[in-house]
């Protein structure tokens, strides 16, 4: 290129930067994604309904309070180490929250981001004690963590047992990994308490060959198998499950073995298998409609629109959705339109989610009432139970939104929040 | 017969029947280094390639529908038609066999000579670049895989062995299947490099391939060829794992299954694969059961498998039935 052609261009450059005028305020949502990988099958939907949500509120309502949203999406793999380089090189760009969409990243990032004062959703995963927020100042976990599943799993067993386990053997399949081993301390406080045998069955990563396991369920017979699994480790131990004929109504799986994913290949061998929920199911809901009109209709849809109402695509959805409210909310505190990363994090702890304000959002019953406070990051651990419909090929919700064993929970919550903050010199305090 | 006997019989069983598809991918990587020393990495990612596109056959499916929407402006995912799985399997070979004669005209005839490690970084990025090129055709949701292959316990097993040892035995189908499949697939492999032309190349190849050049075996065709038959083993394997947990990206990971069985059974027998692959099944799932669930809380299968296969590296650097390299100075 010759220097009198890079003058025109350099001129060009200026002239449209000066028409295009200062850049308008925005709030930036990073989308840490991963549509690519082995979990790309799950990532996909999750990073559909997180952005559609917000395309809707821009094309709509001209973002929230009257300022757009830009989403900055940075596909991790689900991959720790790439997680990281997402946060690093989007938080330059004034990102108000963090959705790792990982239980890894999600560790690696507590102490980044609690230095950054960037706010960090966890939603249903990652650190359990993070609801904890005399300690975890700027980790939310609202409105379920892993132990809220396992308890109100251990509920939902009571419910069908009239009331009592005493006797009962109960299998957790579990992913090998800090993930999958979040449930034990719980489900061991849980067997105490009711009087059931807990047998504990690791399956490695990817968990492609489950025959062990599900040899062994076949001859010590549980009475209920409870399954933290993720990827095609749920596929597997569906399939599995329906091999050695065990009953499917009595096999419940965390949230992240409980999507359209996990049950379809094994067709109809897997109707009656059951999935944990902190949200409702399916798109009979008005705010669907919207989304088809001023996203997928106007060709605006992150995805080809295919995903609208599986399990994930809701759940991407309702993080959305969680952290558009929390920017309102920040926006009424601070009595500003453009905000920082603090004002989200104070949105954030004054959040309350009520049935009210789920039906404005064209989103009635669909999850559960909570409120954040300093002290609680986590929300009241509401969950329901879900059961797949193979005819109809569905999921609906068998039982209302149930709280977790508070008693139980609470002196493990405040232990594992008092370790990290002596491990990290952190003085606790609202 | 006491309890914990037959339990263990059991377990040898499924470990038998989880070796031979162990044995199923890693048959594959023997047939590629045997015939021309590369170790493809992709061979993994050939069997989700070949379960991606005899899946998305059968659905119907446009293949790069999101590229073509994306750049047309259309909306097109499916024809509208379902092919039945023996046609499909068909197209997916020719397919398999496309991708063989793409693989040796793009990039291996051009590393001839090559160091091994050079060839072994080709299929490196030939993985990745399959996997990209299998989600761009198919996309990355999870198929279902039915080419009507039997699942479940089989309850002629089951009867029987409650009969004999007052407890049935849990045996899948699909695990028969494979066996008989395997054992198929290793008669007629033999039978093809044993009495036909091209295979007796093939061999000629594998022993010294200046030597098969100087009588007028061409390299080229016969690389093409043991890629394709690699494709079809991979699309073997890709078949019964993807019944297994549907066809997921995931299913590219089943080559960690064949490492072990290769170091043990060694690079360059098919024998040795099966063998290979029986015995890391076997011992597995025997460990896990005796060891690994009671004493160390379990999910010992991936590791053991490993040491298993170390312990016979030290005694037997080439494997159970591989060459061993002499050099003389």
């Amino acid at each position: 290129m010759n220097m009198k052609m890079r003058l025109k261009l350099t001129t060009v450059a200026l002239g449209v930067t000066l028409a295009a005028g200062p850049a308008m305020a925005e709030l930036v949502f990073p989308s840490l994604s991963y549509r690519t990988g082995p979990y790309a099958a799950n990532g996909i939907p999750f990073a559909d309904g997180y952005a559609d949500y917000f395309t809707l509120l821009n094309e709509r309502d001209g973002g929230i309070g009257g300022e757009p949203i830009r989403m900055i999406e940075c596909e991790t793999g689900y991959n720790t180490e790439k997680g990281v380089e997402c946060y690093e090189s989007t938080k330059g760009e004034g990102a108000l929250v963090y959705q790792p969409l990982s239980t890894g990243i999600t560790y690696q990032l507590i102490p980044k981001a609690t230095a950054d004062g960037i706010p960090v959703h966890s939603m249903g995963y990652g650190r359990t004690s993070a609801k904890d927020g005399a300690v975890f100042k700027s980790i939310f976990n609202y409105p379920a963590n892993y132990w809220d599943g396992a308890s109100v799993a251990i509920k939902h067993l009571l419910d069908i047992n009239g009331g009592s386990l005493e006797g009962k053997k109960i299998a957790l399949v579990y992913h090998n990994s800090a993930y999958g081993k979040e449930p034990i301390r719980t489900l061991e406080e849980l067997s105490k308490k009711h009087g059931f045998e807990l047998s504990l069955l690791p399956i490695d990563h990817p968990g492609q060959e489950q025959k062990s396991q599900w040899l062994q369920i076949r001859r010590e017979k549980p009475d209920n198998v409870i399954m933290y699994g993720w990827g095609v480790m749920n596929q597997v131990a569906v399939q599995e499950a329906a091999n050695i004929r065990y009953p499917m109504d009595q096999f419940i799986g965390i949230w992240w073995s409980g999507s359209e994913n996990d049950v379809r290949p094994a067709g109809e061998a897997a109707n009656g298998y059951k999935a944990l929920t902190f949200h409702n199911v399916g798109s009979d809901f008005p705010v669907f409609a919207d989304i088809q009109k001023f996203v997928v209709d106007s060709g605006k849809a992150a995805g080809a629109g295919d995903q609208i109402g599986t399990a994930l695509y809701n759940r991407g959805l309702y993080a959305a959705m969680l952290a558009a409210e929390a920017a309102k909310t920040a926006q009424g505190i601070h009595n500003t339109k453009a905000l920082t990363p603090a004002q989200m994090r104070d949105g954030m702890e004054a959040l309350e989610i009520t049935e009210a304000k789920m039906a404005g959002l064209g989103l009635p019953n669909f999850g559960p009432e909570f409120k954040v406070s300093c002290e609680n990051h986590g929300g009241n651990g509401l969950v329901a139970v879900s059961q797949w419909d193979a005819a109809a090929d569905s999921w609906s919700l068998i039982t209302d939104y149930v709280q977790s064993d508070q008693d139980v929970l609470e002196p493990l919550i405040a232990e594992d929040a008092a370790a990290f903050a002596a491990e990290a010199g952190i003085t606790p305090g609202c | 017969m006491p309890e914990q006997l037959a339990f263990a019989l059991e377990v040898t069983a499924n470990g038998l029947m989880a070796g031979v598809l162990y044995a199923l991918v890693a048959l594959g990587f023997v047939l590629i280094y045997k015939a021309s020393g590369i170790f493809n990495y992709a061979q993994g990612v050939m069997a989700l390639f070949a379960a991606l596109t005899l899946a998305g056959i059968m659905d119907g499916q446009v293949p790069f529908s999101h590229l073509i929407n994306a750049i047309f402006g259309t909306d097109v995912h499916y024809f509208g038609w379902n092919v039945p799985a023996f046609l499909a399997i068909l197209l997916t070979m020719v397919v398999m066999i496309a991708l063989a004669y793409a693989v040796q005209r793009l990039v291996f005839r051009h590393l001839v000579g090559q160091e091994p490690i050079i060839l072994f970084m080709a299929t490196i990025g030939l993985a990745y670049f399959l996997e990209g090129v299998g989600d761009l055709m198919w996309g990355s949701d999870i198929k279902s895989m039915d080419v009507g292959l039997p699942q479940g316990i089989n309850g002629w097993i089951d009867n029987t062995t409650f009969e004999l040892f007052g407890y049935g035995f849990f045996i899948d189908n699909l695990d028969i299947v494979a066996s008989i499949i395997a054992a198929l697939l290793v008669i007629g492999l033999v039978i093809y490099a044993q009495y036909t032309k091209q295979g007796r190349a093939m061999r000629a190849v594998a022993d010294d391939h200046q030597a098969a050049l100087s009588v007028g075996v061409s390299l080229n065709f016969i690389w093409i060829l043991v890629w394709s038959l690699a494709g079809f083993v991979a699309l073997v394997a890709g078949i019964m794992w993807g019944t297994k947990s549907g066809v997921q990206f995931s299913l590219s990971l089943i080559a960690l299954k064949a490492l072990p069985v290769l170091m043990l059974g060694g690079f360059t027998s098919i024998p040795g694969a099966i063998v290979g692959g029986l015995i890391i099944g076997v011992g597995e799932k025997l460990f896990e059961f005796l060891i690994g669930a009671p004493f160390l809380g379990g999910a010992t299968e991936n590791w053991f498998a490993y040491m298993l296969a170390l312990i016979f590296l030290v005694f037997r650097p080439q494997g159970l039935f591989g060459e061993k390299i002499i050099e003389r100075v």
